[in-house]
């Protein structure tokens, strides 16, 4: 067992750290100021190969591992967590499964264009009625012809609409599972511009506001039916893949909303003069800072542990990475609020104002805990694994 | 076309400058990183490379951890890394250096070598134009804004308050400044490549004509007696006049003042 990262990741995290130093950071509050995507951000990183970071180079990649993708999010959502869930939407939820389940074909017509960032993904399972009971999905495809015919809505979808490419999940029929009559799911290919998918209001958010988080709308949209991403029926073990991969992005996140909250916390007590020292003076505050720099330590762990056991499922398919991943979110994510609500509370006054970063990280660290399956979904999760 | 590019890994001076009780600068204490001006000056050859198809070679001579500072240029998109490492060659100054440099280069095709202007942690600027001394090259310091035009480079060197354009015909060295462009950032696939990829790795031996006694320490007529750090300027007056007229009377009135004009 080794805890020390090789040469390449070293040298990786440098570089991801300098880009969101260098051009993250100075438009993190405007863009949570203004709720606006950041364009300009995601063509740099698109420049920079940021947006195909675990990809294989034979599809236009940067052909590195999902550690590296990880300490990517991580980097960027240290200092904003907007940019580091469009770049972990884009490659998880969207990219991950065309390469997972996706033929030849659909490889090479959507790969390469997603990870060089030409083109953004999206994701589309939430509907209003099916949150964490993904069984609840009311958007339907018929087969009719050549083409799939899409009708109904998806909710609060990451990089709604800005992206140009979505994997959506539907219901195609009824099956008989055990005597029980169940939803058939299937998962499909959509792009942006096709006639009949349009897009709802866009949702005003308490965090990650520079995130475009939409509803789209499908009214007997049709696609080719070459579209459908695996097989018909298979689309929720798709999603729950595709999910168990996105806790990891998630996960990461809430990490490095953890470690920029923790970081600034660290340097305004050393400032911060009360009764004639250092706030960083009172052991309360040590102690607090002590608790917190220890937790994101353990939550870094966690999800260090869960990138490298994607790694080796990428080399060994037959293992599951199902319940590290749900471990490594569920930590994290509640190490970041956790850890964020500590850093408001030691910034008193000044925490509670815009100006100061913290105040935007602790509205970021909320969702971590409830998208991509809330900390409840990830604790049925866990305890399924071990109750098998 | 082939283009050597000249970096050094040097401490980063942003946080300050340490020292150690000797007077000598304490290098483990800062973050080593690739000289400014030199990664200006990779960043030219790259973009040289995407016009013109060029082969980028980066070379640094240094410790066996500078091969760091190779890896990074490397997966900025650099093509080849060589590093010039011996214990015989430890002490140099520009002098021993910039004869080191040569002999390496002597080993390599090139059309254009382009070296930074200075290092951050020597600031003498000697180096570059001593090496194209070494190769009996034309050497134009200071590029700001460096083209390509058939077999010869039109570089606009800059002054305090002009600049010249000059032309050379090639093989020539350039020194470049950091304000000739804004470097790349590496790429996560670069990165991976780059650490894969083998770095050559050359000692004395393979030096070409050069002589022993101008290298290492010995070869380096240079002894530095005492280093410190800049003296801090202080923060100065500031003023605030009313109009472009004020502010001009108000300098004439200093300089006036203080016996410059």
């Amino acid at each position: 067992m080794d805890f020390t990262l090789s040469k390449k990741h070293e040298m990786a995290r440098q570089l991801f750290r300098d880009f969101a130093e260098n051009e993250v950071k100075p438009l993190a509050q405007e863009v949570d100021e203004e709720e606006r995507f950041p364009r300009e951000t995601v063509d740099k990183m698109a420049k920079y190969g940021f947006l195909g970071i675990p990809v294989p180079k034979e599809y236009g990649g940067q052909g590195c591992d999902i550690l590296t993708y990880v300490m990517c999010v991580e980097e960027l959502s240290k200092v904003c967590g907007t940019t580091g869930v469009i770049v972990s939407a884009h490659t998880s939820l969207c990219v991950d499964p065309i390469l997972t389940y996706g033929t030849e074909e659909q490889k090479q017509k959507y790969v390469p264009d997603l990870a060089s960032g030409r083109k953004i993904g999206a994701f589309g399972l939430t509907e209003p009625g099916a949150g964490t009971d993904a069984q609840g999905q009311q958007t339907k495809a018929v087969l009719d012809g050549d083409e799939w015919v899409l009708n109904g809505s998806k909710c609060f979808i990451t990089n709604g609409k800005e992206a140009d490419v979505y994997i959506v999940i539907a219901v195609t029929g009824i099956i008989e599972k055990n005597g029980r009559k169940m939803k058939e799911i299937s998962s499909f290919i959509v792009e942006k511009g096709t006639p009949g998918f349009t897009f709802g209001t866009k949702e005003k958010k308490m965090g990650i506001r520079g995130s475009s988080t939409y509803e789209l709308i499908f009214t007997d949209c049709r696609i080719p039916k070459e579209n459908i991403l695996g097989k018909q029926g298979q689309g929720f073990k798709i999603a729950m893949h595709t999910l168990d991969g996105g806790r990891i992005g998630i996960a990461a996140q809430a990490l490095g909303i953890a470690e920029g909250a923790l970081e600034r916390t660290i340097a305004y007590t050393k400032e911060r003069k009360q009764f004639g020292k250092s706030i960083s003076g009172f052991q309360n505050t040590q102690f607090q800072l002590a608790d917190m720099a220890t937790k994101v330590e353990a939550a870094k762990m966690l999800v260090y542990k869960a990138a490298l056991k994607k790694d080796e499922y990428r080399t060994n398919p037959k293992i599951s990475y199902s319940e590290e991943a749900a471990m490594a979110k569920l930590y994290a994510a509640e190490v970041a609020m956790e850890v964020t609500t500590k850093a408001v509370q030691l910034h008193g006054g000044y925490g509670y104002i815009r100006e100061y970063d913290v105040e935007r990280m602790m509205r970021d660290a909320k969702i971590t805990e409830i998208y991509e399956g809330t900390s409840e979904v990830q604790r049925m999760v866990i305890s399924a694994a071990l109750l098998k | 076309m082939k283009i050597v590019v000249c970096i050094k890994q040097v401490p980063d001076t942003k946080g300050g400058v340490k020292f150690n009780p000797d007077g000598t600068l304490d290098r483990g204490a800062m973050l080593a990183i690739m000289n400014p001006d030199d990664k200006a000056g990779l960043e030219a050859a790259l973009r040289l490379k995407e016009q013109f198809g060029a082969e980028v070679t980066v070379l640094t001579m240094g410790l066996p951890k500078a091969a760091d500072v190779l890896r990074e240029a490397m997966a900025m998109g650099a093509d080849k890394g060589i590093l010039v490492t011996d214990r015989v060659l430890g002490g140099a100054d520009t002098w021993a250096t910039s004869t080191t440099i040569a002999g390496a280069l002597r080993n390599i095709d090139y059309d254009l070598i382009i070296t930074g202007r200075q290092a951050i942690d020597g600031d003498t600027a000697q180096v570059g134009p001593q090496i194209a001394e070494h190769l009996g090259i034309p050497v134009i310091s200071y590029a700001q804004e460096i083209k390509i035009d058939g077999d010869k480079v039109i570089v606009q060197r800059q002054y305090d308050d002009r600049y010249h354009v000059l032309e050379a015909k090639m093989p020539c060295l350039i020194t470049a400044l950091s304000e000739l462009n804004e470097p790349r950032y590496m790429t996560p696939g670069g990165i991976f490549d780059a650490c894969d990829a083998e770095i050559t790795q050359w000692g004395r031996a393979d030096l070409k004509d050069v002589d022993d006694s101008d290298l290492g320490l010995k070869g380096s007529p240079t002894k530095i007696a005492k280093a410190s750090d800049k003296v801090r300027k202080g923060a100065g007056e500031k003023v605030v006049p009313d109009s472009p007229e004020d502010a001009v009377a108000y300098i004439v009135g200093k300089f006036k003042e203080k016996h410059i004009i």
